[in-house]
């Protein structure tokens, strides 16, 4: 079998996409996007809990395919604890990487680092962006809190 | 080039004495090719064919030597030009046996074509369009801006879980204020072939014109309009192995004769000026500007392409392969097929349990095989089926079994992998 696919398709992203965390609504969000792309009718809704500057809770709901939920699953787990500014680069710092422009080594990124296979299957670039995408729109004041890959 | 090279272009039917996939691949170049690393299986025919050496070869020689406008000069080049682009009309008028050619309008392809006729019907506020809940976005939504427009009422035909329409409920949906009832020939997720000619029946005994989305039949039926019936006819060049940007919207006379001009420009007048102007009749009232004269000269070669080839041998190939599809499938554990109509074309539509339809196509994909995983421009049918998306396969005359058995190792594959 190709090594891209297995590379795409590792354990690490099958965990996260058979069991995704922080697969759950927060109660009370101060930020709720919901993200879709048209293109497969994935869509998935991100919530956040930000407290003084700070990314307290990270959750989503939703439905797509393996990378779509194993991008959101790991986005959920990265985002917490970061501040404003950190959540930001975060979001830069994964765009450059799934886009293949200008990308870090994926070692800096811990987990996030097994997404970057996707960089070889272009159609496939908007499944793992989808949830970013909903992140930047939750973190830019005056976006539309609906967001889509078209 | 010396020799003409349509001579060397025949289709390979016609110089094999059975049907020989192998011999008919060789007419399509794309075929010839290998994708990550293996031969290239294209099960992606209802998104778009391949264009037979024939079609390609129609164009460039079309560019190569007779390029001019059509209908305008007095010189050479002017002449071959407008006789190779009304000839292809005449040939697709004979292709779907029309009365005529001039029922025959050259549009850039079926989404054009329907919304010519919604835009053109002027409906009313309290008028209603009946539809089907199997239609492709492309005839649903131009009918949606029309209802937005003007405030006239959508009625949806049902389907049934095995994915036919419901034809006896049709009755209850049409009344004096009915203006058309527009239905696919061939559903492109089911592959469900619509008996369109029952439904005509029941439309016309109301005198209610009825439009018909071909660009799914065309590919795999042999499509006798006037047997038919029906008032409006809508097809893709793209389809049909021919190219991209033409296509065909057929209307009875009588129809095209009521509608007002789509565009406005050179080509669809008889006589301007600032006063008014004088439309010209169909079918040039609806090609305003130039119009794709090397796209109508590679659609009709691929006319003729299908007809040298046997349309019927190709169509009895195609529902060899459905079967074999249809069998070998069951094998795949978790695997369900959308669309179970015993009368359909060889389009395969399917979910697998636990593994999202994205997934399964890039799997395929590193297998070499090219199929369409999404939902289809039709997601009110897939809200129907309750799934956001499907795979589906869907074949031409030019696919073989080993290319279905690849699919199936493929979908074995994706399995172990992701479920």
């Amino acid at each position: 079998m190709s090594d891209e696919l297995t590379d795409l398709y590792q354990e690490l992203i099958l965990d996260h996409s058979r069991h995704p965390h922080n697969f759950r609504t927060i109660d009370d969000p101060s930020h709720m996007v919901d993200a879709h792309n048209p293109l497969c009718g994935d869509m998935l809704t991100l919530y956040l809990r930000i407290e003084e500057g700070r990314v307290v809770d990270a959750s989503f709901k939703g439905r797509g395919c393996a990378i779509s939920m194993a991008s959101a699953s790991m986005l959920t787990d990265q985002v917490k604890g970061c501040s404003l500014e950190e959540a930001a680069d975060l979001f830069e710092t994964m765009h450059h990487l799934l886009t293949g422009t200008g990308s870090p080594e994926p070692t800096d990124l811990g987990e996030l680092g097994a997404l970057a296979g996707v960089r070889h299957y272009p159609m496939r670039v908007k499944c793992a962006t989808l949830s970013w995408h909903a992140l930047k729109a939750a973190l830019t004041e005056g976006e539309p809190q609906k967001v889509t890959t078209e | 080039m010396g020799l003409d090279r349509a001579a060397q272009c025949l289709p390979a039917a016609t110089r094999t004495s059975r049907w020989d996939p192998g011999a008919v691949r060789r007419d399509f170049p794309a075929l010839q090719q290998e994708v990550r690393d293996a031969p290239l299986a294209y099960l992606d025919n209802a998104a778009t064919t391949q264009k037979p050496q024939a079609v390609i070869e129609s164009i460039a020689r079309y560019y190569r030597k007779d390029n001019a406008n059509v209908h305008r000069a007095v010189h050479l080049l002017s002449a071959r030009a407008t006789a190779a682009y009304e000839g292809a009309r005449a040939k697709v008028a004979q292709f779907l046996n029309a009365r005529s050619a001039a029922e025959i309008v050259f549009l850039r392809g079926t989404t054009e074509a329907i919304n010519l006729v919604a835009n053109g019907l002027g409906l009313q506020a309290e008028e209603e369009v009946v539809l089907t809940h199997m239609e492709h976005h492309a005839n649903i939504v131009p009918w949606q801006l029309q209802q937005a427009r003007s405030g006239a009422t959508l009625r949806v035909l049902p389907i049934s879980p095995r994915g036919e329409l419901e034809l006896e409920a049709l009755q209850g949906l049409l009344n004096a204020r009915t203006r058309l009832v527009t239905v696919s020939h061939v559903s492109n997720v089911l592959g469900t072939v619509n008996p369109i000619r029952a439904l005509v029946n029941i439309a016309h005994e109301r005198g209610i014109p009825v439009l018909v989305d071909g660009a799914q039949a065309v590919p795999h039926l042999e499509v006798d309009l006037q047997a038919l019936d029906c008032d409006f006819y809508c097809l893709s060049g793209h389809k049909l192995f021919g190219p991209t940007g033409i296509g065909v919207l057929y209307g009875k006379a009588e129809r095209l004769g009521v509608l007002p001009p789509y565009q406005g420009g050179g080509e669809m007048i008889r006589r301007v000026s600032f006063e008014g102007t004088k439309f010209a009749d169909p079918p040039q009232r609806f090609e305003a500007g130039t119009p794709h004269i090397a796209g109508a000269v590679g659609l009709g070669a691929a006319i003729d392409y299908l007809q040298g080839l046997g349309r019927a041998a190709a169509a009895e190939h195609e529902q060899d392969l459905l079967r074999y599809a249809a069998e070998r499938l069951r094998e795949v554990p978790g695997l369900r097929v959308i669309g179970e109509s015993p009368d359909k074309v060889a389009v395969v539509s399917f979910v697998m349990e636990g593994v999202h339809a994205h997934d399964i196509g890039t799997v395929l994909d590193h297998k070499g095989v090219a199929v369409r995983a999404g939902h289809h421009c039709a997601m009110p049918l897939m809200d129907f089926y309750g799934v956001p998306a499907t795979v589906r396969a869907s074949f031409a005359f030019y696919n073989t079994r080993e290319e279905v058995d690849r699919l199936v190792e493929g979908l074995h594959l994706a399995r172990e992998m992701l479920a």
